[in-house]
């Protein structure tokens, strides 16, 4: 038992490469965050609309997000799309993948956030001479997001985690993807990926912690 | 007219792969559950202090992609020596991976039973275990239950990623198809289906729970 010497020196030799891929890392995230929570803002106001044209794909969406797995996504971006004769690059595929999934769950914590606003609201900015979509923008739009602001970052580092699975398509630029990169060449899977695990888990705290400084500055009243 | 290479014997590989999906995910939900439960109670009765290494490992499988668990779990059995199958190993990650969720919903769940209602049971003369058989479990369920099945179809999930270590799931069982067939769409929307009609109505069942029991509030 434990006939194994730990190399950590090679481990921390390759901290450079493993850093840049986590600025690659962060740059998706950030990426199919943003189009993400684009996308699921129209999504909410899609699944409450009257007309069943709006709703019926908002709802499909939504599900076929929830109740696949988010490498299935990946897999269908990347492998999938090829039966149609379009070929996404690893990037492509694991940012349209992950921000397929975000928009799904985003849109459902959106429109929780929704229903939490009264009514009353819009009808107040109505009354006030503002059209429906200035009232939605102006009135509703920010009241969401600071209900919905904790679970949108938890949401976040969700798609940090997510990011790792761009490996199983092949990419070779992100944390995970660099980390396997050297586990081929140097064989020093323990010591290099949990260098790459404590990558993970200080970036998922930076971030949780950045959310928390921004959301008591922005949120104070 | 649409024309497809598989046959009936693909289809029963590809259900042979949920049956995998189902079993691994099975092993980490029981044993998850019964740790969360474990770890629940005492991060709602011991002081936080005192569990702290627990609740810092806890968030650690939060905070770390669960492929990299995987990866790690798997390097660390082979440098022990223990030997043990990718299929042991899958189910001891994830069962972990759970129990951390678990310990969050379970905490939760006990510590929105009002103080009050515990103090008076206590008071009426319960003991400890009677006031958490009998007032916190049947009280703490209807909060955490909706919980649970969510984070249940979650590692149903993210069981597909056991598929790095090298066992056939469905996600898998797929890709191989697709290989030898060469038609990753239709294969990829069977496997898809699969993972719909398994989730879906449960979710919805969870949903429809939620909303059931939250009115009685």
């Amino acid at each position: 038992m434990f006939e194994y010497t730990f190399q950590w020196r090679q481990a921390f030799r390759a901290l450079p490469q493993m850093l840049d891929g986590a600025l690659v890392t962060m740059q998706i995230a950030v990426l199919s965050m943003v189009i993400g929570v684009t996308i699921a803002v129209l999504l909410a106001v899609a699944r409450n609309a009257h007309s069943p044209w709006l709703r019926w794909p908002a709802t499909a969406w939504v599900e076929v997000a929830r109740n696949t797995p988010a490498l299935f996504q990946i897999y269908m971006a990347h492998f999938g799309l090829g039966s149609f004769g379009i070929y996404l690059s690893p990037y492509v595929a694991l940012l349209a993948g992950i921000t397929f999934n975000n928009a799904g769950y985003l849109c459902e914590t959106f429109r929780g956030a929704l229903r939490a606003i009264p009514a009353t609201q819009v009808r107040a900015g109505r009354s006030l001479g503002m059209g429906q979509v200035m009232a939605f923008r102006l009135i509703v739009l920010p009241q969401m997001f600071r209900i919905a602001f904790l679970p949108t970052t938890n949401q976040m580092v969700w798609a940090i985690l997510m990011t790792s699975l761009g490996v199983t398509v092949g990419m070779s630029t992100d944390l995970t993807g660099v980390t396997q990169d050297l586990n081929a060449r140097t064989f020093r899977t323990f010591e290099l990926f949990a260098l790459a695990g404590a990558l993970y888990y200080c970036i998922a705290k930076a971030v949780m912690f950045a959310a928390r400084l921004a959301a008591w500055r922005l949120f104070r009243y | 007219m649409f024309d497809t290479a598989l046959s009936f014997n693909d289809l029963l590989f590809l259900l042979k792969g949920a049956g995998v999906t189902l079993s691994v995910t099975a092993f980490a939900v029981v044993g998850g559950t019964v740790l969360g439960l474990l770890f629940g109670v005492l991060r709602s009765h011991v002081s936080p202090w005192a569990v702290l290494p627990l609740t810092f490992v806890l968030d650690v499988f939060r905070s770390v992609p669960l492929l990299i668990q995987l990866i790690l779990a798997n390097a660390s059995q082979a440098i022990a020596g223990l030997q043990f199958s990718p299929f042991v190993t899958s189910c001891i990650v994830l069962a972990l991976y759970t129990s951390a969720y678990c310990t969050e919903i379970v905490r939760g769940a006990i510590e929105a039973v009002p103080p009050v209602t515990r103090r008076a049971a206590r008071s009426l003369g319960l003991t400890w275990g009677q006031d958490m058989t009998q007032i916190v479990f049947p009280m703490a369920l209807r909060v955490g239950l909706p919980s649970w099945i969510g984070l249940t179809l979650g590692v149903m999930k993210d069981s597909a990623l056991v598929l790095w270590l090298g066992i056939i799931e469905l996600l898998r069982a797929s890709q191989i198809l697709v290989t030898r067939l060469q038609e990753p769409m239709f294969i990829l929307l069977i496997a898809g289906a699969i993972y719909f009609a398994l989730s879906f109505p449960i979710a919805r069942l969870g949903g429809r729970l939620e909303k059931r029991w939250q009115e009685n509030d």
